[in-house]
């Protein structure tokens, strides 16, 4: 499986019965993939949804139910519309139980950097600090390491924020993290990988719980 | 009875060089891409456009900005426009951001004659340097002033002939919050009704924010599938 989808199917699992969830670019998108229909859960889409379906099958498209990312996407039963103030009131006001969310960085007590490389990639940051600062509960899928091998998780995240503090469990495809007032805890790790891997391809301190892991 | 239909070249008319417009939509749904067609043919420039996006590269508010019509831009984000990413790279155009939510809100205190609000959003971030920063029951608090513009530019699914507005699905997005934020409001419709005929319980906009209403004649293939985006 590739490793984007086995992040994807891990974090489906994060997700409760009826909570309303937000899907930011990315893996995230995936996670719809893995939810099982005995689970049902409402989407939330920045751009006014509320209940949104998968992606339309070929030839089914319609012109005016698009998600975020312009891909054209069906609503599921009890779904609704709404305008973009309110689409962020629900964000901002507590409703939103769950957002997923990618990360260039992500620091051990939970900082975000995820929407600019100065000088770099500035396109601006959307609906992305928001949820990031706003949703009950920030989970991140993110890739262990970047394209050079680096750490993404690190004791401080050198880009500039989108939140501090907001960061509650990163999922990669070697672990789930949880971050705690004590730290980043270990608390599973992938099938084929063992404890010092997770270990040395992480930037910051892992405090690692004396039983046999979880795996996924 | 009241009746606010014209012609796009009479409702333009009131667009001049130098305007601030907002133009409604999120990706293609409920962009205006007839009355930004209409601009371009005037030919109005020195324009502040207010969108969330500016549409993907070659179409609707990007043309504007590619013609050079365009002097700032004000926007949550540009992920999906390589071109106008390059000109603001360039310092071709000014750009401004602000949080998607937060541009949302700026918008709707505007129309409703307020002057601003208070908000934690990016408060801990490079985002806050630039903002008036206040404390308010011991918590640090940015002060988002509201905003306004000259017109607004709105795409709605179907009209009466007093402007009472119906968007649908995705395609409301910024539209009703636009359609109260301006001094002269727009709004290019896909239906026209007549006054009377559309459920009073089911008006998104109500026909006193909006001056003149102009019948789209074509839903033209920029409304259309963007095949890019589909399965």
């Amino acid at each position: 499986m590739p490793y984007k989808e086995k992040i994807a199917k891990r974090a489906a699992r994060e997700i409760l019965a009826g909570q309303v969830i937000n899907l930011g670019i990315g893996i995230p998108t995936l996670i719809p993939g893995y939810l099982p229909s005995d689970k049902p859960v409402l989407i939330h889409s920045e751009n006014g949804i509320l209940g949104m379906g998968p992606r339309c099958e070929p030839g089914k498209e319609d012109r005016n139910l698009i998600d975020a990312g312009g891909n054209y996407v069906s609503v599921t039963r009890g779904a609704s519309f709404f305008d973009s103030a309110l689409s962020f009131a629900l964000v901002r006001g507590g409703r939103l139980d769950v957002a997923f969310l990618g990360t260039l960085e992500v620091s051990e007590t939970g900082d975000l950097a995820n929407w600019i490389i100065p000088g770099k990639f500035s396109p601006g940051v959307g609906g992305g600090m928001e949820l990031a600062q706003k949703a009950r509960r920030l989970i991140v899928t993110t890739a262990h390491t970047d394209r050079n091998g680096r750490p993404k998780i690190l004791r401080e995240c050198t880009l500039p924020l989108t939140a501090k503090g907001c960061v509650d469990t990163i999922i990669t495809e070697l672990a789930v993290l949880d971050v705690t007032p004590e730290g980043l805890v270990l608390r599973e790790i992938a099938d084929g990988v063992d404890v010092d891997e997770v270990i040395q391809k992480t930037g910051a301190p892992l405090a690692i719980p004396q039983h046999e892991f979880p795996r996924f | 009875m009241i009746d606010k239909c014209v012609s796009i070249e009479m409702a333009l008319q009131h667009v001049r060089d130098g305007d601030s417009v907002m133009l409604g939509g999120f990706g293609v749904p409920g962009t205006p891409f007839t009355l930004i067609g209409g601009l371009l043919a005037r030919g109005t420039s020195g324009l502040t456009l207010i969108k969330n996006e500016a549409n993907e590269d070659g179409m609707g508010a990007s043309r504007l900005v590619e013609a050079g019509r365009v002097r700032k831009l004000i926007c949550s984000h540009l992920g999906l426009n390589a071109t106008v990413i390059g000109m603001m790279n360039r310092n071709e155009i000014e750009v401004e951001f602000f949080p998607q939510g937060i541009l949302a809100e700026k918008i709707r205190t505007g129309g409703a004659g307020l002057q601003g609000f208070l908000t934690d959003i990016g408060v801990d971030t490079i985002l806050a340097k630039e903002k008036r920063r206040i404390e308010i029951d011991g918590r640090k608090v940015i002060v988002e002033p509201a905003m306004r513009a000259d017109v607004a530019l709105v795409h709605a699914h179907m009209a009466d002939r007093f402007g009472n507005l119906v968007y649908r699905e995705s395609a409301r997005n910024f539209n009703p919050l636009m359609a109260t934020a301006a001094d002269t409001v727009i709004a290019e419709v896909e239906n026209l009704a007549d006054t009377g005929e559309l459920d009073p319980e089911n008006i998104h906009t109500p026909g006193a924010f909006v001056d003149y209403v102009v019948v789209i004649e074509e839903i033209t293939p920029e409304y259309g599938i963007l095949k890019h985006h589909a399965l």
